[in-house]
């Protein structure tokens, strides 16, 4: 059964129509938002969040909270990212106890007390895994710090090698304004930050296209009276290698020579001593001095704590520890930083006390079978292995491409391919003088299982087959957008000094390059501290010397983060073989308008 | 279609009953029925060679830390401790994301260059002829640091243009500095020369001594917006108009960096402003100022900010184009791998409280600072070295805001009057420090820098989290016990003078009481953080 309904006429069905659609006029909510707006429903949400100025009135705090939520789910996923050694994964009780120490300052001793404390014993306990030795009197005990990571602990352990050196020649009476530290090619950035931050000659002992380590030999050879000490990288960042730290310091014994060696063991230090505990290359060497480790890479915590260890007192120069009274107490202190969180210091302890050693080495053991196993599945395929297997590196893959002359694609175009999947393996350069070796890096963390290691093999399989279809072209192509659009990837300059095409005010200010192969005309500032308001704010390019507001493409002088380059694409425009270009200043005064001859 | 094999329990359990039990099982009831409950010590000195669950060592180290004092209680430290739920979610949920690795968490890093953005802008930073550039830190040691080092690398390059020495280099201070200031001239090998600060100058850097003693070596002067001492601001325009003058006189460009790591959330926003003159980037003289967030800007322990005015004032070759993680960053810092969570609780307050907001919460500060500076004059007995309850005359406002205040941090730095000791001559201030502890206030007792340091003052911060009834609670109990050392005598309180906590062996004024000349050497060279292993 069905009810029956009456169907309207014609004129009642218009006539309802009609009035209803007078009466409809728009209701939108233009009132001010009030308590019980939803999150979405608020006039933020259709606002841009503020980005250069504060704003003058609140955001409910859920909307606000919301917000920056929802923006920063555009990060990438940590458990995809094979790049960084940096710990993304914690345990749950491990997250609560960090969560809980977000507000304790851990500078402050006197009212942290037991913060301190905490600190004291994983220094203790991590001096000890590096055979630090214990102390006949007071004064020879191994001592150390807590820092936000390596490159503070790096910059420390200069400082005090610098120090020393300095104090030592001084009372010799001979000249300190020549330090030099000698270093592998192939150290992280903050060694060169440290050196030329503290005034230090660095003196590189070059790695090469078949030895991705320093040569002992070559190392040793390097020291000066000017030396105040070697750098030694237990797992270098390109290819996970441990230098040979004992012949380092055996040759020097030989030698008779002091010189002091600090052991960069940023990667390294929480994965040897219990992968392979006989390797030394610890304080067990009487030239080693002190060491580093970032508690944030294998030390499995998340980022923010490092550890620094002198072998004694006496190699960490009285001058540079400062004694403070702070809040009411003396303390003494060898940091650059001073107010920071506590968490991560509470998170380590929590850690090397969680696992113990039996529970670091059950997790570095599967890192180094899965390590072992994706270098064998990767050799299988057909890559070359750089990185060393069986712990006598750091448990990560490097690994290339094999010289083959048709392959239209290299190691950037996989990364870029595998990266569509989510994966983010680098791809890199190598360090100077290997002859622009390329290669691509997996670093194998805690999180990262056998079973997402079949993933990413699978996936590297299916993108070679997709770059493989793909004709040159179009990988240059997809080369050229990356290079555009892509944050950070990428990108390269054009420098070479063949596409030189002029240089513009009298040499001194900047300089136009043109790449003709991929039809970008770049230009950049020469000189390094030019006033502001004598900076081009505009490039304008004409396809040809009429001038023609049609034919030309214009850009902005990009003016931030110390970035002095621009680039003009030529190809927009068709360029002719004489083109031209002028240069404008802030204000829109011309500056110069000059032809340039465009090679073809 | 897979296949699935089945699993028989009956089996499955059979054969795991053969497996010999482990002797101590690490399966428990709870965290308290483990060995680690009362037969065990918990390692202290060296990892031991089995684990042990999380739940049983989260709850060892968690009951530990109930050891530590209250974040709330703490009266001596600018280091904010409160965070809104929010807040709080937002920091658990990205505390594994590495603000350094710029390539993966592109979205914190764009955060992080808004906040830059906004705290250039709050502090009159011209965006129309110059480009502000600047950084997160970990903190405001970090900045000052880079911003020190910046200034010194500016030196050196003019210096090697014209052909000069540039061997000594040499940084101005104020004897109230922060020991980050001083680190940083004896890390990066800068003469540091600290400048007496008097009663005359109110605790602060003194202009005229400024004067005597710039000369052509002088890297830049550091400028402190907010004394740590007494919560003044220091006169940063009257210094930079004096060097001004020197630039004109002899051709000496003496930059000055602002060291705001209190009063750059503070002065911008309170009605009281930096008391008049003109403190930030408005000055062009003004090349860097830095902040820290986890003091005013109301973000917990691990965030501070640096700000130069322009690109042009930081030298490229300080700046380090890294290759990392797969992308290409431009980094000036002295550290690398690090949280960055604090930095999207920075973005999170600023916008959520926006301007309002924080002046609201400073005004509320300022507010109960003045409550308890008049309470405690109000009391006789003590008497304030800061000034933010001087009324100005004539006020500027109708309303009570801190417009009609001398300008200053929200800071209480207080003494017993000369009348008072007199009176009771046995009575310490440590003493009262001491027994504010017994309650669980911490109120440092300090000496003023060099110069003043006959001045000992107790020192209580207000923070935004010092509620006016928690307010109250404070003043009651600082009356309660001053009364209490009033009705006693001499002999019982002698005993407080020899109990002193574990770590306070030394208080900075038996320092001072050495020699000037050798004081500072004296007290750099002595004692070292040791951790014994």
């Amino acid at each position: 059964m069905v009810h029956l309904s009456t169907i309207p006429d014609e004129d009642e069905v218009n006539n309802k129509l009609v009035e209803g659609l007078k009466k409809a006029h728009l209701q939108l909510v233009n009132d001010e938002d009030s308590f019980t707006t939803s999150v979405y429903g608020s006039k933020f949400a259709a606002r841009d969040l503020p980005k250069h100025e504060m704003p003058e009135q609140e955001m409910p705090k859920e909307v606000a909270y919301r917000m920056i939520k929802d923006e920063l789910s555009l990060d990438g996923n940590p458990m995809l990212n094979l790049a960084s050694f940096v710990t993304t994964y914690m345990e749950e009780e491990a997250e609560k106890l960090m969560a809980e120490s977000f507000s304790k300052n851990f500078i402050d001793y006197e009212e942290y007390p037991q913060s301190a404390d905490i600190q004291n014993r994983c220094v203790s306990m991590i001096g000890k895994l590096f055979n630090a030795p214990a102390g006949i009197d007071d004064s020879l005990g191994a001592i150390g710090t807590s820092c936000v990571g390596s490159s503070e602990a790096i910059m420390l352990a200069v400082l005090a090698m610098k120090k020393r050196w300095k104090n030592k020649r001084l009372a010799e009476g001979k000249p300190v304004d020549r330090p030099n530290i000698v270093m592998s090619s192939a150290v992280q950035v903050c060694w060169e930050k440290a050196a030329r931050y503290f005034e230090v000659e660095e003196k590189y002992c070059y790695v090469t296209d078949d030895r991705y380590v320093i040569d002992p030999e070559e190392t040793v050879n390097l020291v000066d009276e000017n030396t105040i000490g070697i750098c030694a990288i237990m797992g270098t960042t390109y290819t996970g290698e441990y230098e040979d730290v004992k012949a380092v310091n055996d040759l020097l014994t030989k030698k008779g020579l002091s010189t002091p060696i600090h052991v960069d063991a940023a990667s390294g230090g929480f994965v040897a001593p219990f992968v392979v505990p006989d390797l030394e290359w610890d304080f067990r060497l009487e030239h080693v001095v002190s060491i580093n480790v970032s508690g944030h890479k294998y030390g499995l915590v998340y980022p923010g704590v490092g550890w620094v260890v002198w072998r004694s007192a006496k190699f960490l120069p009285q001058e540079l520890v400062f004694n403070i009274n702070y809040l009411g107490a003396d303390q003494a202190s060898f940091t650059l930083n001073f107010s920071k969180g506590a968490s991560q210091v509470i998170g380590q302890y929590y850690q090397l006390i969680r696992l113990g050693k039996h529970g670091y080495r059950a997790i570095m053991s599967n890192l180094t079978r899965t390590a072992n196993y994706l270098s064998d599945s990767l050799e299988a395929q057909g890559f070359i292995i750089m990185s060393k297997k069986n712990g006598d590196g750091l448990p990560l893959v490097a690994f290339r491409l094999p010289h083959k002359e048709d392959r239209n694609y290299d190691e950037f175009a996989l990364a870029h391919q595998l990266r569509v999947r989510g994966w983010v393996v680098p791809a890199y350069t190598m360090a100077p003088k290997t002859d622009n070796l390329k290669m691509l890096r997996v670093v194998v963390r805690e999180d990262f299982t056998r079973n997402r290691c079949d993933s990413l093999i699978t996936d590297i399989k299916l993108s070679q087959a997709v770059l493989e279809q793909m004709d040159k072209e179009s990988i240059k192509k997809q080369q050229e957008f990356i290079n555009k659009h892509h944050v950070s990837s990428g990108k390269s300059t054009h420098n070479h000094p063949k596409y030189r095409v002029r240089n513009l005010r009298s040499c001194d200010a900047f300089a136009f390059y043109v790449c003709p192969r991929i039809k970008m005309l770049t230009a950049s500032h020469r000189r390094k501290n030019i006033p502001f308001r004598e900076r081009p704010a505009r490039l304008t390019l004409y396809a040809n010397e009429r001038r023609e507001h049609k034919r030309a493409v214009s850009i902005d002088m990009p003016r931030t983060g110390g970035v002095d380059r621009s680039v003009v694409e030529t190809h927009k425009v068709g360029v002719e073989k004489k083109a031209s270009l002028s240069v404008e200043l802030p204000g829109g005064q011309k500056l110069l308008t000059l032809r340039i001859a465009c090679p073809s | 279609m897979s296949l699935a094999r089945h699993i028989d329990p009956d089996d499955l359990i059979h054969h795991l009953q053969d497996l010999p039990i482990p002797s101590e099982s690490s399966t428990h009831l709870t965290p308290f029925s483990t060995p680690y409950a009362s037969q065990r010590d918990i390692p202290k000195y060296t990892i031991p060679q089995d684990g042990a669950p999380g739940d049983t060592v989260y709850e060892m180290i968690h009951d530990e830390l109930d050891l530590d004092g209250r974040t709330n209680l703490n009266l001596a430290s600018f280091v904010n401790t409160y965070a809104e739920e929010n807040a709080r979610k937002l920091m658990a949920e990205n505390m594994s994301k590495n603000l350094a690795d710029n390539d993966e968490y592109p979205a914190m890093l764009s955060i992080s260059e808004r906040c830059v953005s906004i705290l250039a802008n709050l502090w009159g930073a011209d965006s129309k002829r110059e480009k502000a550039i600047g950084s997160p830190t970990v903190g405001s040691s970090e900045a000052i640091h880079l911003g020190g080092l910046a200034m010194k690398r500016r030196w050196q390059e003019r210096r090697k243009a014209e052909g000069k020495d540039v061997s000594k280099p040499n940084i101005i201070m104020g004897a109230n500095a922060q020991v980050a200031l001083l680190k940083f001239a004896r890390y990066f090998e800068v003469e540091a020369r600290v400048l007496p600060v008097s009663e005359k100058s109110k605790g602060r850097l003194d202009p005229e001594k400024v004067r005597e003693n710039v000369d052509e070596n002088t890297i830049g002067v550091f400028v402190i917006m907010g004394s740590t001492y007494t919560g003044h601001y220091e006169p940063v325009e009257e210094i930079a108009k004096i060097l001004d003058g020197i630039e004109k006189e002899k051709g000496w460009d003496v930059p000055i960096h602002v060291d705001a790591a209190s009063g750059g959330f503070v002065a911008p926003f309170t009605h009281a402003g930096a008391g008049g003159p003109k403190w930030n980037f408005e000055l062009p003289r003004v090349k860097s100022i830095n902040a820290s967030g986890h003091k005013y800007g109301l973000v917990t322990a691990g965030v501070g900010w640096i700000i130069w005015r322009d690109e042009t004032y930081l030298p490229k070759d300080l700046i380090f184009e890294l290759h990392y993680l797969g992308g290409v960053e431009q980094s000036y810092t002295l550290n690398f791998s690090r949280p960055g969570a604090q930095v999207i609780v920075q973005y999170y307050n600023l916008i959520h409280l926006g301007f309002n907001g924080y002046r609201e919460i400073m005004e509320n500060c300022l507010a109960n600072a003045r409550v308890l500076s008049k309470s405690l004059e109000g009391t006789g007995w003590y008497t304030c070295v800061s000034e933010i309850h001087h009324p100005i005359a004539p006020p500027k406002t109708e309303t009570d805001t801190s417009a009609n205040y001398v300008a200053g941090l929200p800071v209480v730095a207080f003494r017993l009057t000369d009348e008072f000791k007199r009176k009771y001559p046995h009575i310490k201030q440590e003493t009262i420090s001491l027994m504010m502890r017994a309650r669980q206030w911490i109120i440092p007792n300090y000496a003023l820098p060099p110069d003043e340091n006959e001045t000992v003052i107790l020192r209580v911060v207000i923070r935004e989290s010092m509620s006016f009834d928690l307010l109250d609670e404070l003043i009651t109990d600082l009356i309660h016990v001053t009364e209490t050392l009033m009705d006693h005598d001499e002999v019982d309180l002698s005993i407080f003078h020899k109990m002193r906590r574990k770590g306070t062996k030394k208080t900075k004024h038996d320092h001072h009481k050495e020699k000037k000349g050798s004081e500072e050497g004296k007290r750099l060279g002595e004692g070292i953080h040791r951790s014994v292993c």
